[in-house]
Parts: C-alpha cells; sequence; structure tokens
C-alpha cells in the first residue's frame, strides 16, 4: 500500500467528532460537567437526556457557538476552540428552533446560505433547488416561509444544514414539536443522509428517536454521561418492552399472570384491585399475539393490552431512580 | 480572496435579505410612518399657528425636525431586527457559518439605511403637501439628505448594540423610546434652541441631532434672513460637527457590536 493511500484509510478512521472533559458553566449554573464523546466517521451518535440536561450546551461547544470553560474538542481534525472558521467549514448545525427567516421564500434562504457558505450564487441555487426537490419543497419553494408547516420549516432548516454537503452534521432535537408523520419524514431523510456517508450528532429527548436513528446512545443528566451504550444495550439495561394488559373479570387476573409468565423476562407487576398486569418481555407483536391466542384459548377475556415501548422516563428511573424531571 | 471583501459579499448577501423583507412586509414601514405622518400634520396645523419663528414659517422650520426625529427612531429599527434575529435562532445559525463575524450587522445597518431613505421620501412628499419647500439648490437639498441617513446609519450601530444585549425587539422599542423622545425633543428639532431654559439650551446646542437639524436646515433653505445668528459652535460648524459625531460613533460602535455578536447567544 502507498503512503498516499495510507493517509486515506488513517483519515477515513479517524473519528470525526472527539470532545474530552467538557465543561461549562452560566454563573453558578453546571451546564456542562466534564462530558466526553467519540463519534467515528459515517455513524450517528444520540445525546438523549431531559430539557436542560446540556445538550444544546454540548452541540452550541462543538459548533463554536460556545467556549467550553475546560476540555477541548475537535471537530473532522479540526479544534473547535483555535480553529472555529474552520470547523464552520465542515460542519452543518439544524437547531431546535427552525433558524431560517420566515420572511424569505425557501429557495432565497437556502441561496442566502450558501452564499454565505461561499459557494457562489449559481452553485447555491442549484444546490438549493436540488435540496427542495429531495426534501419534497419544490412546490412550496417560492413562497414566504411563514406560509410553511412545522415539517416544512424543519425540512428546510436540515437543507439549510446541508447546502454546503458538510461531512458533519449538527442536529439539536430536530424533531420536538412535531406530529408524528412529519417526524418519521424527518428520520427517512436523516438515515438517507448517514447512508451517503455524514457523520450525525443527534440530541434528542425521545427514546425512540435515539432508537431509531443512532447507533450509540450516551444518556445525560445534569451535564454528565449517565449511560452509554447501543439502544439495545439500554433497553436490556431498562428491560426492554413492557407487555400490559387489564382482564375484565379480576378473579381471572393469576390465569392471566400464568400465561405471561413464560414469556416474562423479568418481574411481573400486578395490580388485583384493576385487574392489570405489567410484564417485561421481548418479541415485540409475536409475543403479544401469542398471549393474546394463549389468553383466549383459556377464556380470559380482557379489556386493554398492548405493548409499552420504555420512554426516556423509564431510562431515568432505571439508571437514577427518579423521572427525568423537567426544570421549569 | 482577502477577508476585507469577503466581509462586504457577506454584508452585501445579508443586507439583499433585509432588503427583500422591506418589500415583503410593507406593514411595519407603513407604521413606522405613520407617526412621522401624524407629527407633519399635528405641528403643522396645531402648533404651527402657536408657535413662532424668526422669520415665520414655522412648517418650513418643522419639516428638518421631523427628518432628524424619524431617521433616528428609525434606527432603532436595527436594533429590533437584531434582538428578532437573534430571538428566533437565526444568529446561531449565522454564527454557525464560516462567514465574516461583522457582515451580520454591518449588512443590517446597510440596509436600514434604504429603509429611512425610504421613510424620508413619503415624509418629503407629506411635507411638500403642507407646505414645505425646498428653496436652496438640489446638490445642497442633497447633502441634506445624506447628511440625515449617514448620522442616522451611524445612530444605527449604537441601536444594533442594544439590539444585540437584549432579550427581545420589544425592549429595544421600550428602551429606545425613553432615550430618544428627551434626545430628539431637547434639541432645535421643533423650537429654535435659544427659546429653550436653563441649562436645557446649552444641551441643546451641543446635542448632535440639533446639528443635524441646523445643517439641514441650512441646506433645504429653510433659515430665514430675519433667523438670528448662532452663538454656539456646533450650530454655525453643523455639517463639521454631524461628521465628527458620526466618525465617532460608528469608530466606537462598530467594533463593540462586533464583538457583542460574536459572544451573542439564545441563552
Amino acid at each position: 500500500m502507498g503512503p498516499a493511500r495510507r493517509t486515506v484509510a488513517l483519515v477515513n478512521d479517524e473519528p470525526m467528532i472527539v470532545a474530552e472533559g467538557l465543561h461549562k458553566r452560566y454563573g453558578d449554573t453546571v451546564a456542562l460537567d466534564g462530558l466526553d464523546l467519540v463519534v467515528p466517521a459515517g455513524t450517528v451518535l444520540g445525546l438523549l437526556g431531559p430539557n436542560g440536561a446540556g445538550k444544546t450546551t454540548a452541540v452550541s461547544i462543538l459548533t463554536t457557538l460556545l467556549t467550553p470553560n475546560a476540555g477541548h474538542a475537535v471537530v473532522a481534525g479540526v479544534d473547535v476552540v483555535r480553529d472555529p472558521d474552520g470547523v464552520r467549514r465542515l460542519i452543518g448545525l439544524s437547531g431546535q428552533y427552525a433558524a431560517v427567516d420566515e420572511h424569505l421564500t425557501g429557495a432565497e434562504n437556502l441561496e442566502m446560505i450558501g452564499r454565505l457558505y461561499r459557494l457562489g450564487r449559481r452553485l447555491s441555487r442549484q444546490r438549493g433547488g436540488e435540496l427542495l426537490d429531495r426534501f419534497r419543497l419544490a412546490d412550496a419553494a417560492d413562497r414566504p416561509v411563514k406560509t410553511y408547516s412545522g415539517g416544512m420549516r424543519r425540512r428546510l432548516d436540515l437543507a439549510a444544514a446541508l447546502i454546503a454537503e458538510p461531512p458533519v452534521l449538527f442536529l439539536d432535537e430536530p424533531t420536538t414539536g412535531l406530529d408524528p408523520r412529519s417526524r418519521t419524514e424527518l428520520w427517512v431523510v436523516i438515515r438517507d443522509l448517514v447512508r451517503r456517508g455524514t457523520t450525525v450528532l443527534l440530541t434528542t429527548q425521545y427514546l425512540e428517536e435515539a432508537d431509531q436513528l443512532a447507533d450509540d446512545i450516551i444518556v445525560i443528566d445534569h451535564g454528565r454521561e449517565i449511560a452509554h451504550g447501543t439502544a439495545d444495550e439500554l433497553k436490556r439495561m431498562i428491560g426492554g418492552e413492557h407487555l400490559e394488559l387489564t382482564v375484565l373479570d379480576l378473579d381471572r387476573l393469576d390465569d392471566a399472570r400464568a400465561v405471561v409468565e413464560p414469556h416474562a423476562i423479568g418481574e411481573i407487576h400486578s395490580d388485583a384491585q384493576r385487574g392489570h398486569l405489567s410484564a417485561p418481555v421481548d418479541g415485540g407483536a409475536s409475543t403479544l399475539t401469542k398471549v393474546l391466542r394463549d389468553l383466549d384459548d383459556r377464556s380470559v377475556e380482557i379489556v386493554d393490552v398492548g405493548l409499552r415501548r420504555p420512554t426516556l422516563d423509564d431510562v431515568f428511573m432505571a439508571l437514577t431512580g427518579h423521572t427525568a424531571e423537567v426544570p421549569t | 480572496m482577502n477577508s476585507p471583501v469577503i466581509a462586504l459579499a457577506d454584508a452585501a448577501v445579508i443586507a439583499k435579505r433585509n432588503v427583500i423583507k422591506i418589500k415583503r412586509v410593507p406593514d411595519v414601514l407603513v407604521f413606522v410612518l405613520i407617526s412621522p405622518i401624524m407629527f407633519v400634520l399635528l405641528f403643522a396645523y396645531v402648533f404651527g399657528s402657536s408657535i413662532e419663528v424668526p422669520g415665520g414659517n414655522y412648517r418650513e422650520f418643522l419639516i428638518a425636525g421631523i427628518f432628524a426625529q424619524t431617521v433616528m427612531f428609525g434606527a432603532t429599527f436595527t436594533g429590533a431586527s437584531l434582538a428578532e434575529d437573534m430571538q428566533k435562532g437565526l444568529i446561531d445559525r449565522f454564527r454557525s457559518l464560516p462567514m465574516s463575524r461583522s457582515a451580520v450587522v454591518a449588512g443590517r445597518t446597510a440596509s436600514d439605511v434604504i429603509y429611512n431613505a425610504i421613510s424620508i421620501a413619503i415624509m418629503s412628499l407629506a411635507g411638500l403637501l403642507v407646505g414645505w419647500r425646498i428653496r436652496g439648490s438640489v446638490t445642497d437639498a442633497v447633502i441634506a439628505f445624506a447628511l440625515l441617513l449617514i448620522f442616522a446609519y451611524a445612530f444605527s450601530w449604537v441601536m444594533a448594540c442594544v439590539g444585540l444585549l437584549v432579550p427581545t425587539p420589544e425592549v429595544v422599542n421600550n428602551a429606545s423610546f425613553v432615550v430618544l423622545f428627551p434626545l430628539t425633543f431637547v434639541a432645535n428639532t421643533f423650537v429654535p434652541s435659544e427659546d429653550l431654559p436653563g441649562p436645557l439650551r446649552p444641551f441643546a446646542e451641543w446635542n448632535p441631532i440639533s446639528a443635524v437639524v441646523q445643517a439641514s436646515r441650512e441646506r433645504f433653505g429653510n433659515i430665514p434672513p430675519e433667523w438670528p445668528e448662532q452663538t454656539a459652535w456646533p450650530l454655525q460648524n453643523p455639517v463639521l460637527y454631524t461628521l465628527i459625531w458620526t466618525v465617532i460613533v460608528i469608530v466606537v460602535f462598530a467594533p463593540i457590536a462586533t464583538r457583542l455578536y460574536e459572544r451573542a447567544s439564545r441563552r
């Protein structure tokens, strides 16, 4: 292997985002308390945590909007404090508040951002047009953004972050406040970007979102990591999904429990007064089907049944013993 | 490309954005114009008959003062717009881009000159309707308009600093009202400064707004021969005094505004 090829191989193996011991204080409030993270090229890291956990502060430091009080960070090989402009050339940022100008049209917004990335007018327009097509905004391209729906604004915001085709993308709560359909649409777009090789750091309050998109998840609370692993590892840590059911006849609760027992992968909680039981299971829908069939065979009538996916609250309950408190 | 060229190119992109907004959100302009037009009419018809000025034509005297007051208030638009950009997260986006650090504020202040020019044009029409006339040469009139605009341009850098410091555009508007109303009234805008009592008179004479007004009045030919000689130096040399203030304000506040922009953040 020649030296040139070796260099390329080395660059490809370098993680695209590395942060070590990031600290940030605002007055007496500690926003980040020694956060470390590593994101290999072409992967997605999910920073999962409640409001005020320090997710946005971490993104702000990595995107050069804030300077850390201690620690250092390197994005695509460039130090965020020593060469912020070098970092800015290599990143795209799409924030929680869709930062597009609502009086400009979608096309005008993208052209403006493209020109500020110094793509020149022609290339900015061309890329803008391509992105509007790709994000299904072509019909709305010449309408002021204030006429857009929330989902359309987020897609435009994401398009703005992508106009310079940056190798590293930061998404700060990309789907907060979106309806389920728009959220799913945005997930499709993000997965597509990752398939094309973009490295993504994503913050979210939703375990499901991290599960859908992230290769690796860091759960943070009060500015520090409280858990780290893949979505499966985290779910195993908290017992995965729960099967919950309520029987019609309270006397049959024990029969129902006997049916669920072989599928449970942990302790079953039951509430005799409400005729309700909850059991951690794996196997998802097929387990649910088997349980329903067995209940039917034994003529146990139920009023309600379902699989409940673990939420961020379950993660927090399992890891810290308290729910994810939202500061007011 | 070297950095001044890049800064100018970036500022031009930002200014273009702001100009697009003038035509797309005309209600802002309309709203801002209602008060000066109201002032033209109220002062011309309500006070016009009771306020005596040497030489007699209060309406002619009035217009330069209203122009100056309006462009000063127009400068607050710079601050309010920047505060709004900050509130909406646009400043965060701009700060994450590899663009010049001074371009957002420079583009803003530059485009607000156009905004002020439009408002002066409309007020001039209102003035002509109530009897105001340009009695000097065209060149002098152009100089008068230019002085008003560059002074307002300088002041919009001050307002940019305010806009980057406060949390919402409403704060900019309220705060500037409290400062700008006395500043534009304790001047020769609506009454001759020599008529002001006690310490208000020297304040008015050295108030740069008086110099802008004096300079425009002279260039518009709105000062009749019966007018007494000005005794204070700023009013004897109003163009020079205006330019001195303009340069000082820009030299002091442009770097501060750029600095504030670099540190600006929604939180």
